[in-house]
């Protein structure tokens, strides 16, 4: 009896644990379904590499070249912002800040990292926008720059967070071998800890990006929107997620719209997919480098 | 005497870092609380919205943002939970264990945009549950359940292997053991895992932006299967919709206020949770 019980408990187990895998292939069909016509109806390049996204006009245009480079503009920006103040912040929490402070310091930066990403939406529209135009003199304050920033800041506590656990990582022999030889602090920590924790702080790099590239509401309140193809910083943009939340409303279901919606889904999905791969491939080596197993 | 000055310098720059960031985050925090108290009241939690949004309270918004997160944290804690049980305590080292790994560890990466297409076509027309509450807490439950499923296994693996082995030493069986042993003694970690998703989910708006939620109504939700208020997305529609910008800016203040507090404080809850019980096990 209680031998049938134990297997029927382990199949119940075994059948749940299978649900991540199910949603994940899930998302990929129903993105591939939903998505593919749209390659099929408007061409693989004309798709991908077209310059024209004005999808209401007729003839409608669905190149998505600009949301593209939207999404690609803000994302650099973003990363230039978080990765220097979001490692320099890990250092300083792991390398100088005393056990006290740092007991304090973490925690709040890891509440931080929580703060919802419609907060600096509405923050970046209201008060960063007007602030960004009338200082740069400016005809609109809503654009890829303010994007970058408010992104920037928001992804920060995020980089902060997982650079400093892979700093933590790193074993303290490694620095007391290093102080021991008379180096200083400020040596060990640029010639020793922080190589040894560089390719877990560069798997902070990436699900920053990663998260960068997938963040929606931000981007949708802030970038202003317009579909052109960016020369500067300071012009209007539209990513490609905030093109998605804007236009799914008014997209009839099956349309070419529709179809191609999902396809900057599907496009989204494959970016922050190999994104997700790289990050585990750089700290699974990261792990075996610090003899710390899987 | 120079590795002196480097060192000051180096160390100097990181402050700046530290500070600039909290410098940031600070702001933002003081601007939305200072603006937004000024709207706050016994009325605007409690009222519906008049006037066509210009007036009134937001309390539906509120019940839907609740609804949606213990909606959702019903689905994936269970789903979350067992998944972790079957990776912590009965997974043999196998390839399909590690394709598992690698779908929980892609899933937590997919963009929150792109789980609401999923919604949309698999709950809202697939199975027809059209924009409502449930559509919207499946979607949400599929978007925490690799934050679930990570909390729970640490809570799990932080389980000493002595504790498993005592009572399998006394007789009980595996799942005994899981079900009187292991999973009494990791409740607390899963618990702090599972008040953390609550509050990535309450703030969450993309996935609910065609899944559950609406602009306006007069009242709450009559069934799980009608459309919702949620305080994200009302934040969102007034600042982009409707005709009086200057009332709706400060509706959104007290809106983003209440968000941003519920939000907080719900995370730090379960941060200083979790830091005391990691200090135990130490």
């Amino acid at each position: 009896m209680d031998r049938l019980k134990e297997k029927i408990y382990k199949w119940i187990f075994t059948l749940l644990a299978f649900a991540s895998l199910f949603f994940l292939v899930g998302i990929t069909l129903t993105l591939f379904i939903e998505g593919l016509p749209a390659f099929q109806e408007v061409g693989f390049f004309d798709f991908i590499l077209g310059q024209d996204w004005y999808p209401t006009y007729s003839p409608p245009d669905y190149g998505i070249l600009p949301l593209i480079l939207g999404t690609l503009w803000v994302t650099i920006g973003a990363v230039l912002i978080c990765v220097p103040i979001g490692v320099g912040s890990a250092l300083f929490i792991n390398e100088i800040a005393g056990k006290r402070l740092k007991s304090i310091l973490k925690p709040i930066i890891e509440i931080l990292a929580g703060i919802p990403s419609i907060v600096y939406g509405f923050f970046g529209m209201v008060i960063v926008a007007p602030f960004i135009q009338k200082l740069l003199n400016l005809p609109v304050g809503l654009t890829a720059f303010t994007g970058s920033l408010m992104l920037g800041i928001m992804a920060t506590p995020t980089v902060c967070s997982i650079s400093e656990d892979a700093l933590s990582c790193v074993p303290r022999s490694f620095r007391e071998a290093s102080l021991a030889v008379g180096a200083t602090r400020w040596q060990t920590l640029t010639k020793v800890t922080f190589p040894a924790a560089a390719s877990g702080i560069s798997t902070s790099i990436i699900l920053g990006m990663s998260r960068a590239v997938g963040e929606t509401m931000t981007v949708l309140m802030v970038t202003g929107g317009a579909a052109v193809i960016p020369h500067t910083f300071f012009q209007a943009v539209r990513p490609m997620t905030s093109t998605i939340a804007a236009e799914m409303g008014e997209a009839v279901m099956g349309s070419t719209h529709y179809h191609a919606l999902f396809g900057i889904g599907l496009i989204l999905f494959f970016i922050t997919f190999i994104f997700n791969i790289i990050a585990e491939l750089i700290s699974r080596r990261f792990r075996l480098k610090l003899g710390l197993g899987r | 005497m120079r590795k002196q000055v480097t060192q000051n310098l180096g160390f100097g720059l990181l402050f700046l870092c530290i500070t600039t960031a909290l410098f940031f985050l600070g702001t933002i925090i003081y601007f939305i609380t200072v603006r937004g108290v000024r709207i706050l009241s016994w009325d605007f939690l409690t009222e519906v919205p008049k006037e066509a949004m210009t007036a009134g309270g937001v309390a539906p918004a509120i019940m839907g943002t609740f609804y949606l997160t213990v909606g959702s944290i019903i689905i994936a804690l269970p789903l979350g939970v067992a998944c972790a049980i079957y990776l912590t305590e009965y997974s043999p080292r196998s390839f399909v264990v590690n394709i598992i790994r690698m779908s929980i560890n892609n899933l937590a990466g997919v963009p929150s945009v792109v789980f609401g297409l999923f919604g949309l076509a698999v709950f809202v027309k697939l199975f027809g549950f059209g924009v409502s509450v449930f559509s919207g807490c499946c979607t949400l439950g599929i978007l925490v359940l690799p934050q679930i499923i990570s909390a729970a296994q640490e809570a799990l693996l932080a389980v000493p292997q002595s504790y498993r082995e005592a009572s399998l030493a006394l007789g009980a069986t595996h799942w005994q053991t899981i079900r009187s042993t292991v999973l009494p003694t990791a409740l607390p970690g899963i618990m702090t895992g599972a008040i953390l998703s609550i509050g990535r989910v309450a703030g969450e708006t993309a996935p609910i932006l065609f899944t559950a939620a609406t602009f306006y109504m007069r009242g709450f939700p009559k069934s799980i299967f009608s459309e919702v208020m949620a305080l994200p997305y009302h934040i969102y529609a007034l600042m982009t919709e409707g005709t009086h910008p200057e009332q709706q800016t400060q509706i959104a203040y007290g809106c983003a206020l209440i968000l941003l507090f519920l939000v907080l404080s719900i995370s730090a809850a379960a941060i200083i949770l979790r830091q005391r019980q990691r200090k135990g096990y130490e």
